[in-house]
């Protein structure tokens, strides 16, 4: 079957395997090589595809729940958006949240992701407890900070290389409301931008759109939005009705005239200095799951995410070479958005550093991988890195550079028989 | 709360309608061949929606053992929703009459047995609702699966008849249609895109009609267009069709 990650590109054809229970499982495991596990296939690029992909998303079982801690069990293929509709309604969400809720506790967990909170929560891993990987023998071990320690830190960021997670157990927190109040701060250069950032470090949640066509003295110019969970009672959550997209938009829909003109248009709709809204979970959180396959607006070719972290010291510097070229390119990113990190924790291959992540989407076409090479080196100059999940395209040496634990992940692949099981085509181009 | 009894509730449009009814606050008895298949779902529809559910064990097939086990329950339910059913191996049944008898019996004969006693129970009570998972292919006989269909046909025509004789006492029968769902029962078949549901939305689609008071429905509701047009291909052209 042609298969695809959410960014549309690149393309594999992959056989589907299924299972129906953990012995099923452990036969699809030991007969075939070049295996990878594929939650809700919401990583961008070539992560989730292999010539064989396992499918854990119909494995979506809630297994236990704790009402007095939050402390929940899960099969892998449970979605957020499950947990979500579940449990606001009885006061709990989860602690860490990134910018869908389409995406299965397998795959938070292999992506080690962040949401807006990173700052103050760090990566999903922090609510991971622990979990129960399939290893290439068919043998289930428990991984946790105090059990299989090795295996708990490479599988959380290690993008599926380690094995298949077959459940696990999470915690969630406490909400008094399903609303946020957000604080809007409108600011008119990257200065303006960073002061905002420091500002608002107290803040729970916070991150900011940025206008990546402006230059010169506009450079940098952002909507930073921060929030904070209200405690008014009002739990009633509905998830919003979804907008669908039935077909691939034409590819000239996004060019430059229609990306700059929906940049400013964003921009300027919002009042200058601060202003405050009461939004929803939905809103506030996943404005995008709001139309589903808005994947589909980049066209037939799909498009490339490129996210990058850059260390705090040379964040600034980094930030204005990198938006100035790509003012500078003309390639419209339809959505830029940056987020200040707090500090990294010691998987082996988690994403983020502290210091600043800019995350962008180019429609793939002529250009655009040239450019990306363009700002690869300068993330690179500045000592960052590039997250794996949004990543199609990068070079062995840019995952080396970015990553000092990938020799530490390779051997522990090489000690486990992984690295000749689980692979991926993303693995398979960055000799992980 | 009410309950709502599911038969053949391992299958993924029972499931699925078993979480949409538990969403609303029905509690459910979910009756299968082997309750212990049922498990982790059951513990996991408790933890969903907080309402209580039991699994029971009930082979369609087992006609005697039918009225003792509709006796045994100690609260009646609101409503009965029907998705047992067998597609069987329509090249195999050209040959073999233990499959057609097995298609047959599973897809009609089982299920008459067991509804003829609900339906008496919901009469003289006055109220309740009947659903039954019929299949579009019941609509018009084709050659690639007419056993399936024919007993589907049985298993409409049923229903209709109860609708007719239960419609003057408060009790509800709905008939529902499906067309191309992705379930375990199709997934090696290739389905066609647009004309194809997923178990979620038949299962909002079954409890909307039912609590609206529907008789039948067709989901997608694209197939009512569909079958009416097929239904209207005269048989002498009919016949020569391979769709």
């Amino acid at each position: 079957m042609n298969m695809h990650g959410w960014g549309r590109y690149p393309t594999s054809t992959s056989k589907l395997l299924d299972f129906e229970n953990i012995t099923k499982l452990r036969n699809v495991v030991t007969d075939n090589d070049d295996l990878i596990p594929r939650g809700n296939g919401r990583s961008y690029g070539d992560s989730s595809l292999a010539s064989h992909i396992i499918q854990v998303r119909p494995h979506g079982y809630f297994l236990d729940f704790d009402e007095a801690s939050g402390q929940l069990d899960v099969e892998a293929g449970v979605l957020l958006s499950e947990i979500i509709e579940t449990f606001v309604p009885r006061g709990w969400f989860p602690k860490i949240t990134p910018g869908t809720k389409l995406i299965t506790v397998g795959g938070a967990i292999a992506s080690d992701v962040h949401g807006k909170n990173h700052h103050v929560a760090g990566c999903f891993s922090e609510c991971v407890e622990f979990f129960n990987l399939m290893l290439p023998d068919g043998n289930i071990v428990r991984c946790s900070r105090d059990e299989n320690t090795a295996l708990f830190r490479a599988t959380c960021g290690g993008m599926g290389l380690t094995g298949i997670i077959i459940d696990a157990r999470i915690h969630l927190e406490r909400i008094c409301s399903q609303y946020i109040d957000q604080v809007t701060m409108k600011t008119t250069n990257l200065e303006e931008t960073f002061e905002a950032f420091e500002s608002c470090s107290d803040n729970t949640y916070s991150v900011a759109w940025i206008d990546c066509y402006a230059s010169g003295n506009e450079l940098g110019r952002c909507l930073l939005m921060t929030g904070e969970f209200t405690n008014d009672g009002d739990l009633d959550y509905k998830p919003c009705k979804r907008l669908n997209i039935p077909f691939n938009l034409p590819s000239f829909t996004l060019n430059s005239y229609s990306v700059k003109t929906f940049n400013w248009l964003y921009y300027n709709r919002a009042r200058n200095g601060v202003s405050r809204q009461r939004v929803n979970i939905d809103s506030f959180f996943y404005p995008l799951d709001a139309i589903r396959n808005w994947n589909r607006i980049y066209g037939r070719k799909g498009f490339v995410q490129y996210q990058c972290a850059l260390p705090k010291q040379s964040s600034f510097e980094g930030l204005q070479k990198i938006l100035t070229t790509i003012s500078a390119s003309g390639k419209p990113s339809f959505l830029a958005v940056l987020k200040l990190f707090g500090e990294a924790n010691n998987n082996y291959l988690s994403f983020p550093m502290e210091g600043y992540t800019l995350a962008l989407d180019f429609k793939v076409d002529d250009g655009v991988f040239a450019l990306l090479d363009l700002l690869d080196q300068i993330v690179l100059d500045h000592g960052g890195r590039i997250y794996l999940t949004k990543d199609a395209r990068m070079s062995q040496d840019m995952l080396e550079q970015g990553y000092p634990q990938v020799e530490t992940f390779r051997n522990l692949r090489k000690e486990h028989q992984m690295d000749t099981k689980f692979n991926s085509l993303q693995s398979t181009r960055l000799g992980l | 709360m009410s309950y709502l009894l599911v038969i053949g509730a391992t299958s993924d449009i029972a499931k699925a309608t078993a979480r949409e009814y538990a969403s609303h606050g029905f509690d459910l008895y979910l009756a299968c061949r082997s309750p212990d298949d049922m498990t982790g779902f059951v513990q996991d529809l408790k933890i969903r929606s907080g309402r209580n559910t039991q699994s029971l064990a009930l082979d369609i097939l087992d006609y005697d053992s039918h009225k003792g086990f509709y006796d045994a329950l100690e609260e009646k339910p609101a409503g009965i929703l029907v998705a047992a059913g067998y597609l069987g191996e329509q090249a195999t049944a050209q040959y073999d009459f233990d499959e057609v008898a097995r298609i047959i019996n599973t897809n009609y004969t089982g299920i008459v047995n067991l509804l003829n006693i609900i339906a008496n129970d919901f009469e003289a009570r006055g109220h309740g609702f009947i659903i039954g998972i019929s299949s579009v292919a019941g609509d018009r006989g084709r050659q690639s699966n007419y056993l399936y269909g024919s007993a589907k046909s049985g298993l409409s025509t049923y229903l209709s008849g109860l609708r007719n004789r239960l419609n003057n006492k408060g009790v509800q029968v709905l008939t529902v249609k499906p067309g191309f769902v992705s379930t375990r029962m199709t997934a090696n078949m290739d389905l066609p895109g647009p004309l194809t549901t997923q178990p979620g939305e038949v299962a909002e689609h079954i409890y909307k009609a039912q609590q609206s008071g529907k008789d039948v429905i067709y989901t997608k509701r694209i197939w009512r267009w569909i079958m009416l047009i097929i239904r209207a291909i005269p048989e002498w052209l009919f016949k020569r069709t391979n769709i």
